[in-house]
């Protein structure tokens, strides 16, 4: 089964259309980067898939189930980690895991076996006590992804998760990022293109609302003749080869 | 139990910031003593302990209001929130989340202005208790309320709202400081409609002991805490997901 098929989607906001006519499949498993400038739509995209927001038309099925009329069972097997970081700044880095462990379901004793299992595999145990709003941007982004995880989601989103933070900071966060490739389907949106470079399966690009281009990067530059995937996106994104 | 893991979430947050809490336990004493001082200097019977500790109970319920739409304003100005949303959480649960937390907070700040009536004159009789105990319905409403203005303001908003107009509106229609009949006419007739003063009449009636009195005052203090709750829940679920 696919992880994801989106039907026909769009999303209209008054005269604007944010996202037009979008088909795409991604396979289970599979680390998917949506590249674009700002306004493209990505961050619309990821709404509607994690069901923030309703389709003008078109729908989508996450692992079989509708974003329209199955949100409830959609957001069981999802997570996201927002473009700001959404953390409760009041609460410590554990207390933070423990609480979206306890959201997602989980009694007191699994939330605590859970969160332990995190502040490991993300390295967050030298700032397990620390209150979260006295981290650092790269801590905090850190952070966030974690609490993405913690439920263990079958499907993750991430929404520029680097955005704003310092070379060693991102670099530090793409080795996190990149551990959970082929454990769980990763769909990336990012301005930076050589995160989508190094991470992801399959590399989608948007300008204006619309899928431009779906492949790996050999054969975006295939598609476009570029030199590199700059050159590729440059060209797809000013509005070059379609889908 | 999604809702016992938000509300522990947000008692912490309220626990966390000492200067809610001391203002919200501190403020109705600091009333009763100073009143409770001016009654001692002056001839006439304006300010007995009787009639005016349950209005300052219900006087310093209107500010729990305005902590519970800060709470809630603060979190939809972040993307806090939005991670929340995709979560299988359910209106019902949030609302459940950030007013069960709210309910302890109010029957410490009734206890203590009880409890600072008493040393000042006041008899801590059973009644006092049944007092303070049908005040929790007002206190719901007061909470109920806030979660609603919190749901469609920004914080900015909600502090002219709640903070400025709330409070006026509280002090001046509930009959604490003046009594109602006093002005008569349409100004009581509205009062009596809206749910300050039927709070404050509720619990001079119990202080009283005067339990067949309760009633009309336990209806409308019953069915704006329903309605409100309602109302909240109501909001803010079509706040969860954007048409």
């Amino acid at each position: 089964m696919n992880a994801i098929e989106i039907q026909g989607l769009r999303k209209c906001y008054g005269s604007l259309t944010a996202v037009d006519d979008l088909n795409l499949t991604i396979g289970q498993g599979e680390f998917f980067a949506l590249l674009g400038v700002n306004g493209a739509g990505k961050t619309t995209t990821i709404k509607m898939l994690s069901c923030l927001t309703l389709p003008t038309a078109g729908d989508a099925r996450l692992l079989g189930r509708s974003i329209c009329t199955e949100a409830e069972q959609v957001k069981r097997v999802i997570a996201v980690s927002p473009q700001e970081t959404a953390i409760a700044p009041n609460l410590s880095v554990t207390e933070n895991l423990e609480f979206l462990a306890g959201i997602h379901g989980l009694s007191k004793e699994a939330a605590k076996a859970r969160t332990a299992v995190m502040l490991e595999t993300l390295g967050l145990q030298p700032v397990a006590k620390q209150r979260a709003k006295t981290l650092s941007g790269g801590w905090q982004r850190r952070l966030s992804i974690a609490l993405a995880l913690v439920s263990q989601p079958e499907i993750l989103f991430l929404d520029e998760p680097t955005l704003g933070l310092d070379v060693l900071a991102r670099r530090e966060l793409w080795r996190v990022i990149e551990a959970l490739k082929g454990k769980v389907t990763v769909i990336l949106t990012t301005h930076y293109l050589e995160e989508a470079e190094a991470l992801a399966d399959r590399i989608g690009v948007m300008a204006a609302g619309r899928l431009k281009a779906v492949g790996t990067v050999a054969e975006l530059l295939a598609m476009t003749g570029g030199k590199n995937l700059e050159d590729a996106f440059l060209i797809l994104a000013e509005g070059g080869a379609a889908q | 139990m999604r809702w016992l893991a938000f509300a522990r979430r947000n008692a912490r947050e309220i626990l966390r910031d000492p200067l809610t809490l001391a203002f919200g336990v501190g403020f109705p004493v600091v009333l009763i003593l100073l009143l409770t001082l001016i009654q001692r200097n002056i001839p006439v019977s304006l300010f007995e302990l009787d009639q005016l500790t349950p209005g300052v109970v219900v006087f310093g319920y209107s500010f729990l209001a305005l902590f519970a739409a800060l709470l809630i304003s603060k979190d939809r100005s972040t993307s806090f929130l939005l991670r929340l949303f995709s979560t299988p959480m359910t209106a019902a649960d949030f609302i459940l989340g950030y007013l069960l937390p709210m309910v302890p907070m109010a029957a410490a700040q009734c206890l203590f202005t009880y409890l600072v009536a008493a040393i000042l004159g006041l008899p801590l009789t059973v009644h006092a208790l049944a007092a303070g105990a049908l005040s929790l319905l007002t206190a719901v409403m007061f909470i109920s309320l806030g979660l609603l203005l919190g749901t469609v303001l920004n914080d900015k908003q909600v502090g002219g709202v709640c903070g400025a107009l709330l409070t006026n509106l509280s002090a001046w229609l509930s009959g604490t400081w003046f009594s109602l009949a006093l002005v008569g006419g349409w100004f009581e007739k509205i009062a009596f409609v809206l749910p300050f003063a039927n709070g404050v009449e509720l619990g001079r009636a119990a202080l009283a002991g005067q339990y067949g009195s309760l009633t009309p005052y336990l209806w409308w203090c019953l069915g704006y805490a329903v309605v409100l709750t309602v109302a909240a829940v109501l909001v803010f679920h079509s706040r969860m997901r954007v048409k």
